[in-house]
């Protein structure tokens, strides 16, 4: 060894480091895209699990299994861990992996922040699911936290979910600002802005996203804790304070968080979709465009979601044209998916069925959005089934179905192996069929009058809700066939190509499967 | 179709559970009984139509090009990749349909806004976890509760028809009338909703906000509390009966008589036994959700009143918490929300039931001393 102890500098810019600090240490934004993908799939089946309780309550009118406690411990806790554990960080993770790839950059611009951002997430979770352990039990206000339930009347724990929430809220605004630092400085000489690829692009306007309202949302809860702790009266009526206020506040963030779950999920289906169909993605500047138009168009909708609140009668015209507008940069992007696939040459690989599955659910998503838009109708559909059916749409779908497109898309590049393709088409069937029986009859339900985050009902709406658990165990249960599969495809298979799928276009294909542990050492230039 | 879904429905539900067998596939919003309900509902479908309408075109063309388009087929992609035209038309066209759908939209929701003129004027204030109506012009109010008993909701008896949507003391409301509801929380938000009104309105504690309905069809009208509110959100049913305008009448001068009976009751001398049993029945509807009818609790929320040291300590701290509540927790001041009778019966009842045995005992004249010194 000592023989060549000069060669030691060289070597240590050849691969991982190892042992465990490979993991905690490391800088490398392909590990650190790694470690968010698997800590968001964990996170993903914690929160399933919880799904599935809620179902399994919800199979029979009466109180089977849990009592209404701990139902609302459920939802509240499913819902935090789906949006907070799940969709973003899983997201991040795909951001890290394949900014670097796709604008020709070695890495992150900031890859030791990259690692404090990544390993905060873990401390984070690790709070808000101990939380189930403490006496009076995990928060049980909904995963919106309205106040004054969630100050005055909240159990013990809230005060972890607080701190909890801070430390998530941190995570993301280093990863945003890691992302914006990236793309702004390291893209490759010749990618001008109007040249970078989609998902570079949506992932772009998303951590400005996060940026305008992760501190609003640390806002909010810190509000919350002063209210709980140290005697402040923000959201408490009795002392002056104003429980509405919270509900504006919360949804400042609210609503443009939706579209940080969905935005990146767009870029990725415009990669997917034109690879698929081979043929140039329709409307690329219109796609950016519409981007943008739904980002700035989403800090000015919040009061949809507080129709029923008594905002004043202009301002609930005020919120519902402009949440009309909203369809239309939606529709363009759907209407350009479409013209993309249009003549075409068209395969159907697992990505493309997530994709094409992306498209056709999440306008439905998207329909049932529009008439919850409507604010007279909303006064009917508002908190109920409809509406869970509506986020279940847009979110499982469209941020979820996003995500496995985007990794049966890259799993080639980022293993170096093909994954086993009747595998996933399996699972993407039986996704497919779980989740539209799970979710569809919600319409149903929410139209019959049930309302939302209820642990037992009226027996006018037992069969739905019967229907809709058998599909949520059928998804549910699906889900560990997509691991056995990604295991699969880790430990070996057929040997993937540079570029496995003959359509793709883009830097990301020009490196070799699986992709070097650094990549892009001298720029590559883009013409 | 529908009839065969239907007769599966039966079948299946008949099957596996008797008690639901009439249980319903409907799949859509009902028109309701009101204007607004019914203006509610033709919104509704337009707006439902015009998504079927997009989703046919935009899928249709969409299947056609994965039937059509297959390199199975031997298709060579084109390679047109924008098109100014079409890109502003599917632009302009989704704005001039939104358009369209605001105009009746915006009639609707301003005539939902016009609370001016109402006939009768209803308070409705969310407790957890109950509803409380008062007929502000006539001087007063009572409490609606769930009346579904635990067993059938713990599945030990056989569902009733009107599981879960079922209370002691309906609203009642007389027909074709305008009613204006004036909404408020003492707690946390609820939201009080009635479907066939096309009806629906945070009570929010500290606000008051209003809605109004004119119902032209005497019946009864069920809905539920909306908004999360707690353990018992679930149950926390809304029911309301519209009746002809002279059989209204009578109701409200029975409930007024009613009301001065009630105010007399605390001037009247009370034993221990007619405490102890009008406390009984109390505790049940007031207490009982959260202390558990044997006094048990559910800890740490809600202490066990089985042995405690308030409900068997000093009379008067015990009265305080009852009757002021404790700030910061969910023991709510009931105070201004039982009267008198009922506020001595169940401190009484608390101190001498499951085994508290303080023998001694408050009457409600003490009671409106008490609350007339703060």
């Amino acid at each position: 060894m000592s023989a060549v102890a000069g060669t030691h500098a060289q070597d240590h810019h050849h691969g991982p480091a190892r042992g465990i600090s490979r993991w905690l240490l490391t800088t490398n934004h392909k590990d650190i895209g790694s470690m968010y993908l698997i800590f968001s799939f964990t996170m993903f089946l914690l929160g399933g699990t919880m799904a599935m309780v809620i179902r399994a309550e919800l199979f029979q009118p009466g109180l089977q299994i849990v009592q209404p406690e701990f139902f609302n411990q459920m939802t509240t806790m499913h819902g935090l861990i789906m949006v907070f554990g799940a969709v973003m960080p899983a997201f991040v993770g795909l951001a890290n992996w394949m900014v670097p790839l796709m604008i020709g950059a070695p890495d992150m611009a900031l890859p030791r922040m990259n690692n404090w951002s990544f390993w905060l997430l873990p401390c984070a979770f690790l709070i808000l699911v101990s939380t189930l352990f403490m006496e009076g039990g995990a928060p049980n206000f909904g995963w919106t936290f309205y106040a004054p339930l969630s100050t005055t009347y909240g159990p013990p724990s809230t005060t972890f979910f607080i701190f909890a929430i801070h430390i998530m809220g941190v995570s993301s605004i280093m990863g945003a600002i890691n992302v914006i630092a990236t793309v702004l400085n390291m893209r490759a000489p010749g990618m001008t802005l109007m040249k970078m690829p989609m998902f570079v692009w949506t992932w772009l306007i998303t951590a400005f996203l996060l940026i305008a309202v992760m501190p609003v949302l640390a806002g909010v809860v810190t509000m919350m804790l002063m209210d709980i702790n140290f005697g402040t009266s923000f959201f408490n009526a009795a002392g002056g304070g104003d429980p509405v206020l919270f509900q504006h506040v919360f949804w400042f963030f609210g609503h443009p968080e939706v579209y940080i779950m969905i935005l990146p999920a767009f870029g990725a289906i415009s990669h997917i979709i034109p690879a698929f169909s081979r043929k140039k993605l329709f409307g690329y500047a219109s796609m950016v465009y519409a981007v943008g138009a739904i980002a700035l168009l989403s800090f000015l909708v919040w009061a949809h979601h507080m129709f029923t609140v008594g905002v004043p009668v202009a301002g609930q015209l005020f919120f519902m044209y402009a949440t009309l507008l909203i369809a239309v940069p939606t529709g363009v992007k759907v209407f350009n998916w479409v013209a993309t696939m249009f003549r075409g040459s068209l395969t159907f690989e697992a990505p493309m069925l997530f994709a094409i599955a992306f498209v056709i659910l999440f306008t439905i998503g998207g329909f049932s959005g529009l008439m919850l838009a409507i604010a007279p109708a909303d006064f009917q559909y508002h908190d109920t089934y409809f509406v869970v059916a509506h986020f279940h749409y847009v979110l499982v779908p469209g941020a979820i179905f996003g995500i496995f497109a985007s990794a049966y898309f890259w799993l080639p590049k980022w293993t170096g192996n093909m994954y086993d393709e009747t595998l996933a088409k399996t699972h993407f069937w039986l996704s497919f069929v779980g989740m539209n029986l799970a979710f569809f009859p919600m319409h149903f339900l929410g139209l019959a009058g049930m309302p939302r985050r209820i642990p037992d009902y009226a027996l006018q709406f037992a069969d739905f809700n019967m229907v809709s658990s058998v599909g949520a165990f059928m998804f549910g249960a699906t889900q560990l066939l997509f691991l056995l599969i990604v295991v699969k495809c880790v430990k070996g298979g057929e040997k993937a190509a540079a570029k496995p799928w003959d359509g793709a276009e883009g830097l990301e294909w020009t490196v070799p499967s699986p992709a070097p542990y650094h990549t892009f050492s001298t720029p590559p230039e883009v013409k | 179709m529908r009839v065969h879904a239907q007769r599966v429905g039966a079948l299946l539900g008949g099957l596996s559970f008797p008690a639901l067998s009439m249980a319903d596939w409907t799949v859509n919003m009902t028109p309701g009984v009101t204007g607004t309900s019914n203006d509610i509902f033709d919104l509704h479908m337009t707006i439902f139509w015009i998504c079927v309408v997009i989703g046919v075109v935009v899928f249709g063309i969409m299947f056609w090009s994965i039937f059509a388009h297959r390199k199975s087929q031997g298709a060579k992609p084109a390679n047109f990749h924008e098109n100014t035209l079409v890109e502003v038309l599917w632009t302009l066209i989704p704005l001039v349909i939104l358009i369209v759908m605001a105009i009746p939209a915006t009639t609707t929701l301003i005539d939902m806004y016009d609370t001016t003129e109402s006939d009768v004027d209803i308070k409705v204030t969310g407790y957890q976890w109950k509803w409380q109506y008062e007929y502000i012009n006539e001087d007063f109010g009572y409490f609606s509760n769930l009346t579904t008993p635990k067993d059938q909701i713990n599945n030990r008896q056989t569902k009733g028809e009107n599981y879960l949507l079922e209370v002691d003391n309906p609203m009642i409301i007389p027909v074709g009338k305008k009613v204006r509801f004036l909404l408020t929380a003492n707690d946390v938000i609820h939201s009080w909703w009635v479907p066939d009104f096309g009806v629906k309105k945070d009570a929010i504690p500290g606000f008051i906000n209003e809605a109004w309905t004119r119902v032209d069809k005497p019946g009864t009208y069920r809905g539920q509390c909306t908004e999360l509110c707690g353990k018992d959100h679930g149950f926390m049913p809304v029911v309301v009966k519209a009746v002809p305008e002279d059989e209204y009448n009578t109701w409200v001068a029975d409930q007024k008589a009613a009301a001065e009976k009630e105010r007399e009751l605390t001037q009247k001398d009370w034993t221990m036994e007619e405490l102890m049993e009008r406390g009984e029945k109390a505790y049940a509807t007031a207490c009982a959700a959260c202390h558990q009818a044997d006094g048990s609790g559910a800890p740490p929320a809600f202490p066990a009143l089985k042995g405690s040291a308030i409900a068997t300590g000093d009379m008067a701290a015990h009265i305080d918490v009852v009757v002021n509540g404790v700030s910061g927790t969910a023991m709510q001041a009931f105070g201004g929300q039982l009267n008198e009778a009922d506020l001595a019966a169940i401190i009484t009842y608390e101190r001498n039931a499951w085994g508290n045995k303080m023998g001694d005992m408050v009457t409600p004249k003490e009671i409106f001393d008490y609350k007339n010194q703060q």
